[in-house]
């Protein structure tokens, strides 16, 4: 955490009267110490977050003892690029979610990080398949292995935008073979095997973790998180095997009403 | 300056409103989000918790939510977007539908009246999302306080209704195709004029330049705008159920456990902090996406 005083604060002038001066000292003081503060209520709950999964972790708390995991169809972790770089860390937490019964994960840091160690990353894991590979096999169905999507921003935003050229481009085939020029309409339906046909494939995740110190989904693909929940697991540097098991068991017991 | 329902303050308000500005004035000492976006839910929840009549949760949430935007405007917040009504509750039940949108035509109509928050903040309101599914009388409403507050610059309410964010990337994909094609049109045009002309070169050169629907296109065309720095979904559900999903990549996420019609100023403040905690995290990469 970084702290900068914003444009709110006072510009301090050594000619403005010296009450100006005190006050603006006197508030930002103020500000820090509530700062300071509230970091010492967050390393307080740190601490109690991480002796809760130790205790997870090594059994203690029967609640968590078994997790229905066959709720969490499609998985997705979410990790700042700059912790992305600790691979080896990154290579356990997928062991954990391996071992847990994961069936189909998707890898997602802004800089595509991980993509870049996409080999090392596979390697690593004992039974684990890339999702192109599974789609172009047909076996996305298949229990036996998990399945591991890499994503970076570019498969964002951007494939949107590339999607969104090829209704364009369909929209001006017709536009050339109708009789007059209507407005182009499309609909989401639409999008989607748009996305599909440029090898856009990955469904919607049903849990998103995220590991990196802000709860913030930065850029994971915005059409595929319309109903996925978002839990933030703090930095990876702190993960822990009972914080993941307890993140899962809490999403195996949220009931969605998609609206309705 | 008299409280946003036109009653003059008792000495107790008075006391409170100069206690928030005490604690404004250190919050403003860091940076203030420039827009704060709203998830109001759990006002049903709230009707069944305090055993209140049908509609009981909502009314209790309407006045939340004047509580809430005043705190985001007296902070210096200019922008706060709630999302009101998804196409998706349209699946609710219609009695229930029509409830929610008799209560919106009643407070866009309350919201015209003088004394009201719009007036006393200069807010400018705008209604944002597919109207043309909304109720000729509720969209010839929203259309009266847009046009009567189109003027007002401090502070701005965006209110996504008939709003779902893959709706919100379709338009802006159709309304970015319109554009494209008549920049494509227009080549063509001008293809055809130069054929009977001497010079290729103007041909050639706005050939060229059309490279098809760029990402800065559908920014462009997306119903809201600028996007959020914090949103606030109550109920401590996690997910964003279709709202905001394209604007929110560098957008914190809070999600406190209290109801909708529980919400309170420590929300507001709680979110401007781990705004401020995180500030430099997230101007990082903004520059990076840039």
């Amino acid at each position: 955490m970084d702290l900068k005083p914003g444009a709110g604060g006072q510009r301090v002038n050594r000619f403005v009267d010296p009450f100006a001066q005190i006050s603006y000292h006197f508030l930002q003081f103020l500000w820090r110490t509530l700062h300071l503060l509230v970091s010492l209520w967050y390393l307080q709950v740190s601490m109690v977050q991480m002796i809760e999964g130790f205790l997870i972790s090594s059994g203690l708390v029967k609640r968590y003892g078994a997790l229905d995991i066959d709720k969490v169809r499609y998985l997705a972790i979410v990790v700042d690029s700059e912790e992305a770089y600790q691979i080896s860390k990154v290579i356990q937490l997928l062991k954990w979610v391996e071992d847990m019964g994961v069936k189909h994960l998707c890898l997602y840091d802004s800089k595509g990080v991980l993509k870049t160690n996409k080999k090392t990353i596979m390697e690593s894991l004992n039974n684990a398949m890339p999702f192109e590979e599974a789609v172009e096999k047909d076996v996305l169905l298949d229990q036996k292995q998990m399945t591991v999507e890499f994503a970076s921003s570019s498969d964002g935003k951007e494939a949107i935008t590339r999607a969104a050229n090829v209704l364009f481009m369909k929209y001006l085939k017709y536009a050339k073979t109708g009789v007059g020029k209507e407005e182009p309409c499309f609909t989401e339906d639409q999008m989607d095997e748009a996305l599909k046909a440029i090898g856009y494939k990955g469904p919607e995740p049903d849990l998103l973790l995220i590991y990196g110190p802000v709860r913030c989904h930065l850029g994971f693909s915005p059409w595929r998180l319309r109903y996925t929940e978002m839990v933030h697991m703090g930095p990876l540097r702190y993960m822990n095997l009972g914080s993941l098991k307890k993140a899962i068991h809490r999403f195996t017991t949220v009931q969605q009403n998609y609206g309705t | 300056m008299e409280l946003y329902n036109g009653e003059r303050p008792s000495v107790f308000r008075l006391l409170e409103k100069y206690m928030r500005k005490g604690l404004y004035s250190i919050l403003t000492q860091g940076p203030i989000p420039t827009h704060i976006a709203f998830i109001l839910d759990g006002n049903r929840r709230f009707a069944k918790k305090h055993k209140l009549p049908e509609g009981g949760g909502h009314k209790a949430g309407f006045l939340a939510l004047l509580n809430v935007l005043t705190y985001c405007y007296e902070l210096g917040v200019k922008y706060a977007t709630i999302y009101a009504f998804s196409i998706d509750n349209f699946r609710r039940k219609p009695h229930e539908v029509q409830y929610v949108m008799d209560l919106m035509l009643e407070k866009i109509e309350g919201m015209i009246m003088e004394e009201s928050i719009i007036n006393a903040y200069d807010i400018c309101v705008r209604f944002v999302g597919n109207l043309k599914l909304l109720s000729e009388p509720v969209k010839t409403a929203a259309d009266k306080i847009m046009r009567a507050t189109a003027n007002n610059s401090k502070c701005v309410l965006l209110i996504a209704v008939c709003y779902t964010s893959t709706d919100e990337i379709v338009h802006a994909v159709e309304e970015s195709s319109e554009l494209n094609s008549n920049e494509v049109c227009n080549n063509q045009e001008l293809e055809e004029a130069n054929a009977t002309g001497s010079s290729t070169v103007i041909q050639t050169e706005n050939m060229e330049s059309y490279s098809g629907i760029k990402l800065v296109d559908l920014e462009k065309n997306t119903y809201i705008n600028p996007y959020p720095d914090v949103l606030i979904r109550t109920s401590g559900e996690t997910r964003l159920s279709n709202y905001l999903l394209w604007q929110t990549t560098n957008c914190i996420l809070y999600s406190p456990y209290a109801l909708w019609p529980e919400i309170g100023l420590r929300h507001v403040v709680w979110s401007v902090i781990n705004f401020q905690r995180h500030y430099s995290y997230l101007e990082k990469h903004k520059e990076y996406l840039k």
